[in-house]
């Protein structure tokens, strides 16, 4: 062999079209699932002002309101180191969608046992929906290190017959 | 080897590559602390208050493993594989002088914040938490010190070029100046971040931060950051070990053209980090997964060129059967054993990072104590266990050293590997199956759970494996240096020939501009639009919080 070219050994040359296959069944799925099925990542919502956040709109009074029977809504205000509010009350079946920002630092939002999770930011309002369909207790724990107290934050939703 | 002529080089490489392994002995002793506390056994108290917190722990931890003890060691690793393959000495040696006077400077203003509690912002240090400004000017150091470090890499290739036109360039000092040069692109980010953001903010020269943008420039380089750790491990696998084997290198052409998909797919991929960002679109998202599915395809191109070159070599050392050849790679050589165990963890680090980029399945791992059982695979097991894999031929060659001893080194490359399986596994199930938080002191959380005890303990017995290795490593380090017995002949570094002669390898294949363009190209529209739309309608509302 004196050519110069791209010379590959017919193995390898099987091998990398078997690795190409793989990735393009991968990448199908997961965009089929996010972009036809909606299983999706979450979205811009909504920018605020941390510093002001608390003083009108939303999240001056978080907490749990219900829209229509069995569709709630919920404004969750994060900070150093809790969740307001900690703990809330749905009967099964209930579709809930979450709001969450923060008012200091960087927080995480995940909700045990869900794909609930999502990264919290104070200036952006994160939002997400869940349907509950079993009942029991379902921690949310913050997931980004935000101080000493990271550990102690968590909040739980209780999910009643 | 003519050992006059690189005496300088070598004093670089021997500098670096102490500063990274004071780093790593340092970093690697709060890893196994952290299992422990979470396993119920808090050694903290016991520290403070000269460490403080875990978190302090942690910080360093990070800082000094995943950031300190890779960038020093590649640069030094980098120094000899370049110049003792161009076989010429570096073209302007103060360069890389002034490069780790530097890099040194700005490990030792980073320290000082560290060690004091002031920087505990771990190796992230996602705004607004806000660390003292010595922190953001010493890390902006070392980063500059490796950018001058790669400037004089560059202009000893370009002078090389110049002295053999028409000559490819080998193998090994090709990619380990790729790698730099895909470090310069990757760590625009961060500069970005830190000189444009972070410091004025800090220094209190201006009021708030955006915490998404700020995010986006990190990440920029935190993907990047990830290859440029990864890559020289490459380099290793692909033109050291197989000569370690007895083999060659299988696949020239190919070596060149995974390493050029590097450069390319390695950078436009930082959103993965992000799919759970609420300030990111979905589109961006998604584009970045499609990049990153692309950046594996060179890796599986690695696995078969690799494990083909390996098993030319056991077939020569008369390896027989269908797997049967494994059995005769030179598993006694302690250099060996350790790159090759680190080879077997990366290969599952890697099944596990094509989860974590798979958009949508992120969300089920995002943030969990899978992530650090994923990067322990990668980072501490495929990466620093192969670099602890090159030191034990790279010690007794700067050295003149025996190494202290083989079978101590083979002790120490087993226990890093049974202790990082156990803790792996452990991490990744309690990610997957429980959403237990990462980086989180779990002992003294309210909602740790007795159902994941078993997994902390499983953690735990491999943190005291690690503790083990670790101090197995210590001895063989402190032993080699001065008290060992000096080498019957000089240790050379192993380079290994290629099967096919590297002339034979396409010119393109060795041009620099069409793939800086391409990369160039590719950054511009993975990044252009989304960040200039980012710069322009960021709100600088985040003032900075100390809240450790």
């Amino acid at each position: 062999m004196t050519q110069q070219g791209l010379h590959i050994d017919p193995y390898e040359k099987r091998w990398i079209e078997a690795s190409i296959i793989l990735l393009v069944v991968f990448a199908l799925a997961v965009g089929i699932s996010g972009f036809v099925f909606g299983f999706q990542v979450p979205i811009p919502e909504q920018r605020v002002d941390p510093n002001t956040i608390t003083e009108s709109g939303p999240f001056a009074n978080p907490g749990l309101r219900e829209l229509a029977p069995g569709k709630y809504e919920v404004y969750i205000l994060s900070q150093i180191w809790s969740f307001v509010p900690n703990e809330i009350r749905v009967p099964k079946g209930s579709t809930v969608t979450f709001y969450v920002t923060s008012k200091d630092v960087q927080h995480g939002f995940l909700i045990q046992g869900t794909n609930i999770n999502v990264q919290v930011l104070p200036g952006y309002v994160a939002k997400l929906t869940y349907r509950f369909d079993k009942p029991g207790t379902y921690n949310f724990v913050c997931t980004e290190y935000c101080g000493v107290g990271h550990q102690a934050m968590y909040g739980r939703v209780i999910v009643e017959e | 080897m003519d050992v006059k002529k690189f005496a300088h080089e070598r004093k670089l490489a021997a500098w670096n590559i102490g500063v990274a392994i004071a780093s790593l002995i340092v970093g690697t002793w709060f890893g196994p602390l952290q299992l422990f506390e979470h396993a119920g056994l808090n050694l903290y108290k016991y520290l403070a208050p000269g460490i403080a917190s875990y978190y302090q722990g942690l910080t360093l931890h990070a800082v000094l493993n995943a950031l300190v003890w890779t960038t020093f060691f590649i640069v030094g690793f980098s120094t000899l594989a370049i110049t003792y393959t161009l076989d010429r000495p570096l073209k302007y040696p103060w360069i890389n002088t002034l490069a780790l006077v530097i890099m040194v400077a700005g490990l030792i203003i980073t320290a000082v914040p560290l060690l004091l509690n002031q920087a505990t912002v771990l190796y992230t240090f996602y705004p607004p938490m806000k660390a003292d400004p010595l922190f953001y000017i010493g890390l902006t150091l070392v980063v500059v010190g490796s950018w001058v470090a790669g400037y004089g890499f560059y202009f000893t290739l370009a002078a090389w070029r110049k002295e053999n036109p028409g000559v490819r360039t080998p193998f090994l000092a090709f990619a380990s100046v790729l790698n730099m040069v895909m470090w310069q692109f990757a760590t625009l980010g961060v500069a970005a971040e830190i000189l444009g953001m972070l410091l004025p903010w800090s220094l209190g020269l201006v009021k708030g931060t955006d915490t998404e943008l700020a995010r986006t420039l990190f990440w920029w380089t935190g993907h990047p950051l990830v290859y440029f750790w990864l890559l020289p491990a490459y380099i290793s696998w692909y033109g050291m070990l197989p000569k370690q084997a007895g083999g060659k290198l299988f696949s020239d052409t190919l070596a060149r053209l995974a390493f050029w998909m590097f450069l390319l797919f390695s950078l436009p991929v930082g959103f993965h980090h992000q799919y759970v960002d609420p300030g990111v679109p979905a589109g961006w998202k998604f584009l970045h997964a499609l990049l990153t599915f692309t950046v594996f395809l060179p890796s599986m191109m690695t696995a078969f060129t690799v494990i083909a070159s390996l098993e030319m070599g056991a077939r020569a050392r008369g390896g027989k059967g269908l797997l049967g050849w494994v059995l005769k790679l030179p598993w006694k050589d302690p250099s060996y054993a350790a790159q090759n165990l680190a080879m077997i963890l990366f290969a599952f680090g890697g099944i596990g990072g094509l989860t974590n980029a798979s958009y949508n399945v992120n969300l089920v791992i995002h943030n969990t104590a899978w992530v650090p059982g994923h990067l322990h695979l990668t980072v501490a097991s495929g990466v620093t266990l192969t670099f602890i894999g090159i030191l034990y031929w790279l010690l007794p060659h700067l050295t003149g050293k025996q190494l202290f001893t083989r079978k101590l080194a083979l002790a120490q490359a087993w226990t890093w590997f049974i202790g990082m399986i156990l803790m792996s596994n452990s991490l990744h199930l309690l990610g997957l199956h429980f959403g237990v938080p990462r980086r989180t002191a779990l002992g003294a959380s309210p909602y740790n759970l007795p159902e994941w005890r078993p997994f902390q303990i499983e953690a735990a017995i491999g943190g005291v494996l690690l503790l083990i290795s670790l101090i197995l490593f210590i001895i063989i380090v402190v032993g080699t240096v001065f008290a060992s017995k000096p080498v019957e002949k000089p240790v050379e570094m192993p380079v290994a020939e290629s099967l096919q002669d590297p002339q034979l390898t396409p010119a393109w294949m060795d041009r620099w501009r069409p793939w800086l363009a391409a990369t160039v190209l590719l950054l511009a529209i993975a990044y252009g639009p989304v960040l200039y739309e980012m710069i322009r309608t960021a709100h600088f509302v985040s003032p900075g919080f100390r809240v450790w």
